[in-house]
């Protein structure tokens, strides 16, 4: 079959036809248009989070192209002569200068300054947002596992690109915040303070950190979260998207729209929409008026102040750490024979253990998971969160260890805002920092258990109307309305994952690993509560007569059975 | 969508049908039927929608207008006011403009274009066939180049391959120079003036009252070459007790004058300055993180994640009254690494 043969029989009509056949006769669209353009995409609000994230980036890129044509990121003295009087002739670096004339004297530049960092704080949440719901779904199973982590290395490099560009204005707040970096790096035993001498060039500050900075938040960085986007987005179109379970939606099929038109239109103008809201935003809020803060000097620093929200967690973890318990210190001089070495506990394991206690189990869940319940099925209905209550908990109790982190970095705001001990702030966070995951997890198991016992309810007795009927023997019973199909149909078709107990190997024996997991399954799955089947819902109805009652009273509210 | 696959129910596990170990399961009703909506049945409706649409692309419209108004229009005469005028006309006309667009389109696809769900055949993700073509090639593949059967030619690529890269780690080196002591010492030296911050002029003894305190740089910083590396290391907060309130251990009894006494600034936490002297407790805080030290214990640590106390600057008066550094610190000032001792 050669394919010159059918080109050539084929005679485009319009001009429109020939310039399309043109170029689909050499680069092949049309395989491209049948594969895409009738494509279907699950609809949920849920699902937009992730788009979110897309649009905001693009933003990003588009905004900070913009500013690149502006800034300069040299960290040589110069005095400021711009617009801004208060800082008229005041010693600042290049870099800093630059930032208040994009501010000041550029027209448009405050603007394109606000919408990239809005849309920066926009993209991390957005990004963090769509992970939880990856998560509290299962929508990171088998066959998606490495697009979550993916996803997770997305989740580091935007923070990492939040950071780099935190750092470039070379403001009092940026200056300070690479100081703590210096810090915390100088804690690495060993190696800390080459580390150190090389990043910053030598000494703190230096003249170079911030031309370095830059390189890698306007090249480096960028490309490889283009990369990532590139992996992740083939990612979706090889597995197709998950779909919340319902009527209609099975494991082998994808219900929603065809890409075009309405998908692409309704995505489409999402961007418009995510752009116009970010535009919104920094048109009215300020952020970062860098000009209030001054250029950077190692001496001053202003009370209150806050990282940007995604280093939060980590700054928190820096406050939350005693760096004495009692009479105990968390830094410790260590004889070698060589000298006498210094580790800094009280630094290190704030900035290490934490995070890295939450990306581990965030890399590594989906294995976790299916290895508790050996369940190696493909997914592609996602679980409703109450009906995964081991995972929901779990994930509550993840969030709540963040959150607390997140908490301790306004701990000396929280307590002027609330006119309450700072020390006592600090005291009872570092008492949520382990118990709040615990209780989080209690609390969610209990919750999502109580959601799917009330579901079974309502799949077995219908929806309480409210409607009081006096029975002619003079008892009195409230009407319940059965649920239709559809209804009925989400409400009892999930899967409730129950205790796997420890199964012996081919030769007979049970390893320790095995029992520890049946362990963890019984632990996770022994409260369960199983999805209606049909033989207790007839039971129900031909025991209680208000069902029946209601059905018979109450038929023009039973949508017809086919 | 003739080139999907039907995956069938036992290509992967179903919903309905796996791992429950229960009698049966719910029948699949299938889609709900399909809901017209207004402007479907209704020819007003959808007159009325398109209007809507219409309208949505001219608020676009009239958005970027706003825009050019705002760049060409808004004169920034340096003060922050008009800048912030412009910045917000900019900002809305941006807004209108791209919401007008977004909203315009997704009310166009919502009234008007078809809404029926569909439903489609998942792929299966890899086809046995495939996956044994595939097997055959790569084995053919390492087959050809010989590799299992020349170990020498494996086992040397390997050598190489992992050598390969190191100078790329290498060449790094020179991105900054050594430690070596640079993070033992500062600016301060016997005889050297304390002067304020920022401007540099001396301190004399006698304008330190009781319950004040001083930021303090060394004497010549303002006109040295690595000013801010130097200041970085070399500031101090001076502050005046009432001397029975200080109680210096041995050997430091006369570090300060007349309860004058001076401690770095730059916290031993991770370095932030610990700018805020709290003048009736005596205390020292650090912003960033807390720390809070105790001027009446030499700075001891009370509160928070520091571990060390503040260094202490060794202080005394020149013949003319000037506060004068007796000494460098007599340890690293700053947050603690490795080689620190």
């Amino acid at each position: 079959m050669s394919s010159t043969s059918t080109t050539a029989t084929y005679q485009p009509a319009t001009k429109v036809g020939r310039i399309t056949d043109f170029v689909d006769s050499r680069v092949g669209g049309s395989s491209m248009v049948k594969e895409f353009g009738r494509k279907i995409f699950p609809d949920h609000w849920t699902f937009m989070f992730g788009e979110v994230a897309l649009y905001s980036f693009v933003i990003l890129l588009l905004s900070g192209t913009f500013l690149t044509f502006f800034f300069d990121p040299s960290m040589a003295e110069t005095h400021y002569d711009g617009s801004y009087v208060p800082l008229k002739g005041v010693e600042m670096s290049v870099a800093y200068a630059s930032s208040l004339d994009i501010s000041f004297d550029i027209r448009g530049g405050l603007f394109m300054r606000q919408v990239h960092h809005w849309s920066a704080l926009l993209f991390v949440a957005a990004v963090s947002v769509h992970m939880l719901r990856v998560f509290f779904t299962g929508a990171f199973r088998r066959p998606r596992e490495l697009n979550w982590v993916v996803g997770g290395v997305l989740l580091i490099l935007a923070m990492a690109a939040g950071f780099t560009g935190y750092s470039l204005p070379d403001d009092l707040l940026s200056g300070n915040g690479l100081r703590i970096i210096d810090g915390v790096i100088k804690s690495v035993p060993v190696v800390g303070t080459y580390i150190s001498f090389f990043l910053f060039g030598g000494e703190f500050p230096g003249t170079d950190i911030i031309g370095r900075l830059y390189v890698l938040h306007i090249l480096l960085i960028p490309a490889i979260i283009l990369l990532m986007i590139a992996i992740h987005l083939f990612m979706v179109v090889v597995h197709k998207h998950t779909q919340y379970p319902g009527p209609g939606r099975t494991n082998d099929n994808v219900v929603g729209f065809p890409v075009g038109p309405v998908y692409a239109a309704k995505a489409g103008g999402f961007f418009f929409i995510v752009f116009g809201i970010i535009a919104f935003i920094s048109a009215a809020f300020t952020i970062n008026p860098i000009w209030n803060y001054g250029p950077y000097d190692p001496s001053p620093v202003s009370a209150g102040t806050q990282p940007d929200w995604y280093i939060g967690w980590v700054d928190g973890a820096l406050r939350l750490m005693p760096g004495w318990l009692g009479s105990f210190p968390f830094e410790w001089e260590i004889p070698f024979p060589w000298g006498t070495n210094t580790l800094s506990l009280n630094v290190l394991l704030p900035a290490l253990v934490p995070a890295g206690i939450v990306f581990t189990l965030l890399f590594t869940w989906p294995w976790i998971e299916r290895w508790i319940t050996k369940d190696n099925r493909e997914h592609h209905l996602l679980d409703r969160p109450r009906n995964a209550p081991g995972r929901t908990a779990v994930g509550v109790a993840g969030v709540v260890f963040y959150c607390v982190m997140w908490a301790a970095a306004s701990s000396d705001l929280i307590a002027t805002h609330f006119s309450v001990s700072l020390n006592d702030v600090t005291y009872w966070l570092r008492v949520l920092f382990f118990l709040g995951p615990v209780l989080g997890f209690i609390i969610t198991r209990r919750i999502a258990l109580a959601l799917q016992r009330k579901d079974r309810e309502i799949a077995l007795h219908g929806r309480e109307t409210g409607r009081i009927v006096r029975l002619p023997h003079g008892e009195y019973i409230e009407v319940h309305e059965p649920l239709d199909d559809y209804k009925l149909y989400k409400l009892v078709s999930y899967d409730a994952p129950m205790t796997v107990p420890a199964e012996a190997d081919r030769n007979g024996h049970i390893s320790k690993s095995e029992k520890r997991r049946a362990m963890i399954s019984r632990f996770l799955f022994e409260d369960r509560v199983a999805p209606v089947t049909p033989a207790e819902l007839e039971e129900a109805h031909s025991h209680g007569h208000q069902d029946q009652l209601a059905t018979d009273a109450d038929n023009a509210a039973v949508v017809e059975k086919h | 969508m003739s080139d999907h696959s039907n995956g069938g129910p036992h290509a992967s596990g179903t919903v309905t049908t796996a791992g429950q170990g229960e009698a049966e399961k719910f029948r699949d009703p299938g889609l709900p039927p399909h809901r017209p909506r207004l402007a479907d049945v209704d020819p007003r409706a959808e007159k009325r929608a398109e209007r809507q649409v219409a309208i949505l692309f001219v608020v676009s419209i009239i958005g970027t207008l706003a825009f050019f108004y705002a760049y060409f229009f808004i004169e920034l005469d340096q003060t922050i006011g008009t800048l912030r005028l412009q910045n917000l006309v900019l900002g809305l006309g941006t807004a209108f403009a791209m919401l007008g667009i977004g909203v315009g389109i997704v009310h166009w696809a919502k009234t008007l274009m078809p809404d029926h769900e569909v439903a489609e055949s998942r792929h299966e993700i890899r086809s046995e066939s495939d996956r044994q073509d595939a097997e055959k090639i790569v084995g053919d593949i390492i087959e050809e180049t010989g590799i299992k059967r020349r170990p020498l030619i494996r086992n040397s690529l390997i050598g190489a391959m992992l050598l390969a890269p190191l100078p790329a780690i290498a060449i790094f080196r020179d991105l900054g120079p050594l430690p070596g002591d640079t993070l033992r010492h500062t600016m301060w030296d016997t005889d050297v003036r304390l002067t304020r911050d920022p401007d540099g002029t001396p301190i004399k003894a006698s304008d330190v009252t009781i319950g004040s305190a001083f930021h303090v740089i060394p004497e010549g910083l303002n006109e040295a070459e690595h000013k801010l590396e130097e200041k970085a290391k070399a500031v101090v907060l001076l502050m005046r007790l009432n001397p029975e309130e200080l109680n210096p251990s041995e050997g430091r009894e006369d570090w300060g004058y007349n309860g004058i006494v001076a401690y770095s600034k730059i916290c031993t936490h991770v370095g932030c300055p610990v700018a805020l002297y709290e003048q009736q407790t005596h205390h020292l805080l650090c912003p960033c993180h807390q720390s809070t030290f105790d001027l009446t214990q030499e700075c001891k640590v009370i509160f928070g994640p520091a571990v060390r106390p503040l260094p202490q600057l060794p202080i005394t008066v020149n013949d003319e009254g000037y506060l004068v550094a007796r000494s460098d610190f007599h340890e690293p000032v700053g947050p603690s690494f490795w080689e620190r001792g």
